[in-house]
Formats: C-alpha cells, sequence, structure tokens
C-alpha cells in the first residue's frame, strides 16, 4: 500500500488554510461571513447658518476627531462656492471654509458617518495633559477655594473628588459658596475651573445625543477628567459618570465650537438619523489596504472584480460535477461541460437557459445529421457546427425579441464552441450507442448542471466565494479527497442490487 | 428491494468503479503503457513479438495511395477481416466470409463490390471509425473461423472470452454473445448475453442479459447452462502471458477461439468493465486482493495459470 500520510497532510492542511485565513480575515477586516449582514451606522449633519455682510468669509467648525466609542467611515462637505479643507492641530480638527466674497443667508453642511464601535470607547491616552490656570473674581476665589478644601476632605482620587464636586454644586439647596460660584458660571465650567485649580487636568466637552430622525439636536456639554491615562467623561447635569452609548462627543477640549470671521448671526444646528449599512461595505471602506486586505480581490477595478465573481464560483461548480459524477454515479457528456451550461445559466435565468440550450442543441443535432451525410473531416465540421450554432443563436435570439422577449438576448452568454462540441459530441453518441445513451448523458449533464447552478446562485455560496476566496483551497481539498474515493457510486448500488437478490 | 446496501454489496466483494480506477487501473496500468493497447496494429505487432497467437496480419494499409496496392492481394483471398487500428466499440470492422465471383460476400450476407471495400478503406484511413475522428491505419487480417463449440450460441458477431488479468494471474473470465438486441456486437450493456465462466474448469456459471439471469440463448434459444469452452487452459496462457506483453497490471483480454489454430487474442483493454462480476455472479474484490497479497509473483505463465486454477475453486474466491 502506498503511504497515504502526506495526502491527508496535504488535505489537512488546505483545510486549516482556508478556514483559519477566512476566519482570520473575518475578525480582522469584519468581513462578514453571511451575505446581507448589516451594521448600525449614524449618518449627522451639522448645518452652519449666518449671515454674510459682501465681506470675505472664514468659517471653522469644530470636527469630531476619534471620538471615543466610534469610528468615522465617511465624511463629507456640501456648500456651493465654498472652499473646504480640514485643519488638524494639536488633536484637534477643524472644517474650514472659505469664499473670497459672500452676502446674503449662508448655508454651509458637513456629514459624517460614523459607526458605533465598543473597542475605541476608553483609549488611554500616552500624554499626560497639564492642567489649566484658572482665574477667578477675588469673591470666587475665596468661595472656590472653599469649596475645593470641603471636597477634596471627603475625597482620595481625581474621580472621587469629581464626584463630591458634582454633589455639591448640584445640591439642590446650595449652600453660599457654590451659589455665589453658580450665579455666573454653569454647573460644567463651575466644575471644570475647581478641577482644574485642584490640579487636575479637565477640560469641557460638547457631545450629541444620538436619536434616530433627530432634527435640531442640541448639543449637551459634558466634563472630560484626565485620570490613570485616561480621559473620564462626567455628565453635569445628572453628575452621572462614563460615556453614555449613544452620545458622541463632538468636540473634545479646544476653544470654540464655531467660528465664522464675515459673517454675523451664525449658528450650527445638528439633525441625524440612523442607517443601517451592509456589513460587508462597511468593511471594504474601513479597513482598505489593512492587514489582509490584500487577499481579497475588492482592490482590483469593478471589472476585473465581476469576472472575479464568476470565476471563484467555478470551484464550486467543478466539485458539484466531481461529485456527481464520483459519488452519484451520473453519466454527463464531456466532463465539465455541465458547469460551462450552469455558468450560462447563472447569465440567462433557469428557465430560459434549459429551454434555449435545448432547443438550440436540438436543432444542431438536426443539422449535423445533414452534416454527416457530407462526410466532412472533423476540424471542418466542428467549425462548420460553431459556424452554424452562431447562426442558430442569432436567429433565436432576434426571434425572441420580434417577439418581445428582450431576454432572448441573453442566449448569446452560451459558449458557442462547448455548444458545438456538445453537439458533435452528442451526434456521434448517437450513432453509436443510440438515442437512449444521448438521453442519458444529455440529461447527466443538463441535471449536473442545474445542481451546479442552483448552488452556484445560492448568494451565500457567491458571497462566500468572493470574498473569501482561500475558502476556494477547502473546495480543492474536498475534490482531492473525492478523488480518492473507492467507494461505490450511488448508481452502482442499483447496478449491482440484482447480484444480491441471486443469492 | 430498489437498492442494495453498500455493505452487503462489499462483503459480496463487489468491485465498484471508483476502486477499479484508483486501486487497480490507478495503481497497476502504467499510463505510458496505454498506447500499445490502445492501438490494435501495436497490440498485433507486439504478440508476435511475445508469441502470443493473434489472427494472422494480412497487410497494413496506413495512406490512401496503398490502398491500390493491396486491392490484387485482397482479390485472392476467399474471407477476411478489415479493421480499423484504433477503431471504437467494434465500429467500422468489416468481415468478408466469402466471395460470389467478382464480389465479396459479408458476415451478413450482403454482396460488396472491390470499390465498397476501397471506400470503406478509405473512410477508416479518414477516421471515420476511430476515436474523436483522428485519421487511422486499417489493418487486413485473416478471418477467425469459430470453433464448433459455438455453433448457435452467437447471433451475427463473433462469440469472445473476456479474461481479466491481474498481475499476470487470470481472476475472471466469461463468454460474451452477441444478440440480435446488441446488434452483432458484444457489449453487455448493449444487450449481449454474458456467460459467466468458472476460471478453473472453463464451464459455464451462469448467464445473463441486461443483468438479468436467463437460461438460454435469446435468439437462438440454445441452452447455457451446460457449456464448456475447449481448451481452457490454453486460453488461460494466453491470457496470462498478455501481462508480460502489455506490461500492464489490470487488463481485460479479449481472446475468441479458432477452429483449427486454437486461441486467439483479438484485442487488450486497459479499463475492463466491471459486469463481468454479474455475469459471474460473483465479485472480483476477494480474489483481486488475494493476487494483491502475493508478495513474490510466479514467473511464468504456466505457473501463475496452475496457482490460479488450484488456488481460486479451492480457498472458494
Amino acid at each position: 500500500m502506498v503511504s497515504r500520510v502526506p495526502f491527508y497532510t496535504t488535505i489537512a492542511v488546505l483545510i486549516l488554510l482556508g478556514i483559519s485565513l477566512a476566519i482570520t480575515r473575518h475578525l480582522q477586516l469584519g468581513i462578514p461571513f453571511w451575505p446581507g449582514a448589516q451594521k448600525q451606522a449614524w449618518l449627522i449633519e451639522a448645518r452652519v447658518d449666518f449671515v454674510s455682510m459682501n465681506q470675505s468669509v472664514l468659517a471653522s467648525l469644530n470636527l469630531p476627531h476619534n471620538p471615543p466609542g466610534f469610528n468615522i467611515i465617511n465624511e463629507l462637505a456640501a456648500s456651493p462656492g465654498y472652499g473646504f479643507a480640514i485643519i488638524e492641530h494639536d488633536g484637534i480638527r477643524r472644517g474650514e471654509w472659505s469664499k473670497n466674497l459672500a452676502s446674503g443667508q449662508q448655508t454651509l453642511y458637513y456629514k459624517v458617518q460614523l459607526i458605533p464601535d465598543a473597542t475605541t470607547a476608553s483609549a488611554p491616552s500616552d500624554e499626560r495633559p497639564s492642567p489649566r490656570s484658572v482665574i477667578w473674581s477675588e469673591s470666587e476665589s475665596i468661595a472656590a477655594q472653599d469649596i475645593l478644601a470641603q471636597a477634596q476632605s471627603k475625597s482620595s482620587s481625581p474621580e472621587s473628588l469629581t464626584r463630591e464636586l458634582l454633589r455639591l454644586l448640584r445640591n439642590p439647596e446650595p449652600g453660599q459658596n457654590t451659589a455665589l460660584l453658580l450665579t455666573n458660571h454653569s454647573v460644567a465650567t463651575a466644575l471644570e475651573k475647581l478641577l482644574n485649580q485642584a490640579g487636575v487636568p479637565t477640560r469641557i466637552s460638547v457631545g450629541l445625543y444620538l436619536e434616530d430622525a433627530r432634527r435640531r439636536q442640541s448639543l449637551t456639554p459634558m466634563v472630560e477628567v484626565f485620570t490613570q491615562n485616561r480621559w473620564i467623561v462626567f455628565d453635569p447635569q445628572t453628575g452621572d459618570q462614563g460615556l453614555p452609548d449613544n452620545l458622541l462627543l463632538w468636540q473634545q477640549g479646544g476653544d470654540s465650537l464655531l467660528d465664522v470671521m464675515g459673517g454675523q448671526n451664525s449658528r450650527v444646528s445638528f439633525s441625524m438619523i440612523e442607517q443601517t449599512l451592509p456589513r460587508i461595505e462597511l468593511a471594504q471602506s474601513q479597513f482598505a489596504g489593512q492587514g489582509l486586505s490584500w487577499l481579497g480581490v475588492h482592490s482590483l477595478p469593478i471589472e476585473e472584480q465581476s469576472m472575479f465573481k464568476l470565476l471563484f464560483l467555478l470551484p464550486l461548480g467543478a466539485m458539484v460535477v466531481v461529485f456527481m459524477r464520483i459519488i452519484i454515479g451520473l453519466k454527463t457528456s464531456g466532463t465539465f461541460m455541465p458547469i460551462l451550461i450552469a455558468l450560462a445559466f447563472l447569465q440567462t435565468s433557469l428557465g430560459l437557459g434549459l429551454i434555449s440550450f435545448i432547443s438550440i442543441v436540438a436543432l444542431g443535432l438536426v443539422i449535423r445529421t445533414w452534416l454527416s451525410r457530407l462526410n466532412l473531416l472533423l476540424v471542418s465540421r466542428i467549425a462548420t457546427l460553431v459556424v452554424l450554432v452562431v447562426f442558430l443563436v442569432s436567429l433565436l435570439s432576434l426571434v425572441g425579441y420580434q417577439l418581445g422577449f428582450s431576454t432572448g438576448m441573453t442566449i448569446t452568454f452560451f459558449p458557442m464552441i462547448i455548444i458545438a462540441w456538445t453537439i458533435e459530441r452528442m451526434s456521434i453518441l448517437w450513432e453509436e450507442e443510440g438515442p437512449k445513451e444521448v438521453m442519458i448523458q444529455g440529461g447527466g449533464s443538463l441535471v449536473v448542471a442545474i445542481f451546479a447552478y442552483l448552488i452556484m446562485q445560492l448568494p451565500l455560496m457567491g458571497h462566500l466565494t468572493f470574498n473569501f476566496p482561500e475558502l476556494n483551497f477547502v473546495i480543492l481539498a474536498m475534490i482531492m479527497l473525492m478523488g480518492q474515493y473507492t467507494g461505490y457510486k450511488l448508481s452502482e448500488l442499483r447496478r449491482f442490487r440484482a447480484m444480491l437478490e441471486q443469492k | 428491494m430498489r437498492w442494495a446496501s453498500p455493505l452487503k454489496l462489499h462483503e459480496a466483494g463487489i468491485l465498484g468503479m471508483n476502486c477499479r480506477n484508483v486501486d487497480f487501473i490507478g495503481r497497476y496500468n502504467l499510463r505510458r503503457f496505454y498506447p500499445l493497447v490502445d492501438d490494435k496494429l501495436k497490440t498485433k505487432l507486439l504478440a508476435q513479438e511475445y508469441g502470443v497467437a493473434t489472427p494472422a496480419l494480412i497487410s497494413v494499409v496506413r495512406t490512401q495511395h496503398e490502398i491500390s496496392h493491396v486491392e490484387e492481394r485482397l482479390m485472392q483471398l476467399n474471407s477476411f477481416a478489415i479493421k480499423p487500428s484504433r477503431g471504437s466499440g467494434g465500429k467500422g470492422i468489416l468481415v468478408i466470409t466469402g466471395r460470389r465471383d467478382e464480389f465479396f460476400v459479408k458476415s451478413s450476407g450482403v454482396e460488396m463490390s472491390l470499390d465498397d471495400i476501397k471506400r470503406h478503406l478509405t473512410n477508416t484511413l479518414a477516421g471515420l471509425y476511430s476515436l474523436r475522428g483522428n485519421p487511422d491505419v486499417a489493418i487486413i487480417e485473416d478471418l477467425i473461423a469459430f470453433d464448433n463449440t459455438f455453433e448457435g450460441y452467437s447471433h451475427e458477431g463473433v462469440p469472445d472470452i473476456r479474461i481479466i488479468v491481474f498481475r499476470g494471474y487470470p481472476v475472471m473470465a466469461m463468454l460474451r454473445l452477441a444478440t440480435h438486441c446488441s446488434d452483432g456486437k458484444a457489449n453487455l450493456h448493449q444487450g449481449a448475453v454474458g456467460v459467466g465462466l468458472d476460471i478453473a474448469t472453463g464451464r459455464s456459471l451462469n448467464a445473463v442479459q441486461f443483468a438479468v439471469p436467463i437460461q438460454s440463448h435469446p435468439d437462438t434459444g440454445k441452452p447455457l447452462i451446460d457449456l464448456q469452452i475447449p481448451d481452457w487452459k490454453a486460453m488461460l496462457l494466453l491470457a496470462s502471458r498478455c501481462y508480460e506483453m502489455s506490461k500492464l497490471g489490470y487488463i481485460g483480454t479479449d481472446i475468441v477461439l479458432d477452429k483449427s489454430s486454437g486461441a486467439q487474442l483479438l484485442e487488450l483493454n486497459a479499463r475492463p468493465g466491471l459486469s463481468i462480476q454479474v455475469a459471474n455472479g460473483r465479485g472480483l474484490l476477494p480474489r483481486l486482493r488475494h493476487i494483491e497479497k502475493i508478495r513474490k509473483p510466479h514467473p511464468s505463465a504456466e505457473e501463475r495459470v496452475d496457482y490460479v486454477i488450484n488456488t481460486f475453486s479451492a480457498s472458494g474466491l
């Protein structure tokens, strides 16, 4: 016996390689295993309105920059006549619109598409920012020191200090000191100043609560406290700690949300909708050029991609043929002719493809009987058939078109040469073995083609083979494995059944 | 019972197509020796070289202009057979059994003129009868005169004996009888009768047509039960010697019995069919596995045939 170890090792390696590559790419690039898998996404539109007085305009809007808990997958600015640029400086991103001369009501749009991503929620920051220096008025200064002393006596960490300060500031019956501070400050600004005074780096951020189909959503000020290498969010209104899932931090620190030079009455408003996006598109736009994405064919031009879409289905069809012939034992005319027919069916739809294929082959057989009387040599006989098949196909298309079936055109998807060969082979078979064998082999080919078509047209199969071409290794392994199958074919269970009955 | 259980088939030792292709043809038949078998002319020349009896070669027609050379030769002959060297499925075999004045008489009784025969030769050279229509060579050979034993057993065609030879050991045999239904051809799936033969004695075991057991020939009504092939051992020896000649481990040998010159090799088949099992009513696998286990195969055909005759029936294979 020949050792089977290298063979089965190869098979195992191929299967493992295919599956592990697919899983790696699924995890790394987020390509879904299931077609049509969708993911929630938010489309947020910031609209800037102002009135310009016949002068040059520079509008600058703070833009979200790596907002915790979200990934920006797409952004764009739409504003006719304005130049737009995104400027990044000190971890702050601003979108800048400029126009030489503008007059009247001006409207600028900035749209951003985000998907929730829990992994970015609390990314640690390497650099510890220094606390801002704080200036109070004289009376406030004393009150602030008093409050701080009161809070610090009850706290041990920046977080507990923040919580304690928030409790004092949000007390419904404020003490004298807090009441004094809150006359000129909001809770958020008072808290930010107090914490910075206590040496805790703190900044005011502006958050946007994401609610579906909300227009003119107002911004919510949040206080971010830097402790243990990360920013921790506090809601000064509720006193809650932590970032709510549906809160997008539009601005983190920085000076102002919107600056407009050369305009008046400027304001910014936000509207948003929730979208569900196909995960596959997200994966493509989000991870282009990363990790194992070079393995996919998405980097190719669309035209080549659609070719590969068909090409990657071929191994699947080949596997169906191998299975049908080795395990089931169906006879086909021409080993892989059924795959080519199945591929043609993919383009024409099954019913129409079947009708046109059978009619062309039947007509071809009639013509071929006449040809055989002419006693032509093989090559010229096949060539004659090819030409005649072209005529037949164009004739059928024309007739179909005149009858109002625009789908008549789809017949042209059938590979002419293959059809000519099929006709030739069927005709020889007819002469040698009789019409019964033609029916058996022709029917077998069609059954295999239909099976291959039914499997190849499954959206899941198209999706898997196209997005995970490495899964073809698994198919390859299956085909090789079937090539070593020495058991009975299904058809042999019938063929030899009489022998068992005799005993 | 519409379907047989694969376990029971395996128990009965029946060889399936996949197993035959992978375990026997794939393992024991080297690709490069195939042409010797697929080309009747090469087989014939090789057989002559190895002293394996085949119908005597009268002439070979390779090119169109050679046809005129054989004309005179043919006119002197009473009976002969013309075969395409790489014909498929028995196509293009022209059997002339006698003469009537200027005309040649076919086995079916139809008369043919010399021009008809020349046209047949031209068609053969052009590849009309060959596999895939490739240009071919025509062989003109002596006609086999059937042994009297087969009188009434075959309709039109030649009754031939198919013996499967594995590593030089004849493992299973059957007699193939053409019927009206098979159109004079000896292929079982076309309706020829298969008579399984006891490999040790050459006596008939079982007869089937279309996998259904039958008792007598469907056309002539001759009983198929007590049939004894004469000179059986010589036939086994002839089959066994084909192993050295072809160097193929797993072959089907087609042998005919000539009235005067005895067993003659007609052709070899590198992919012999499986229906011999149906005709014999038993599976090939136990015998093949038994032969496969032989560490030192017997060097001479005589020893191998003796081994088969003594071992198979004794060990109930």
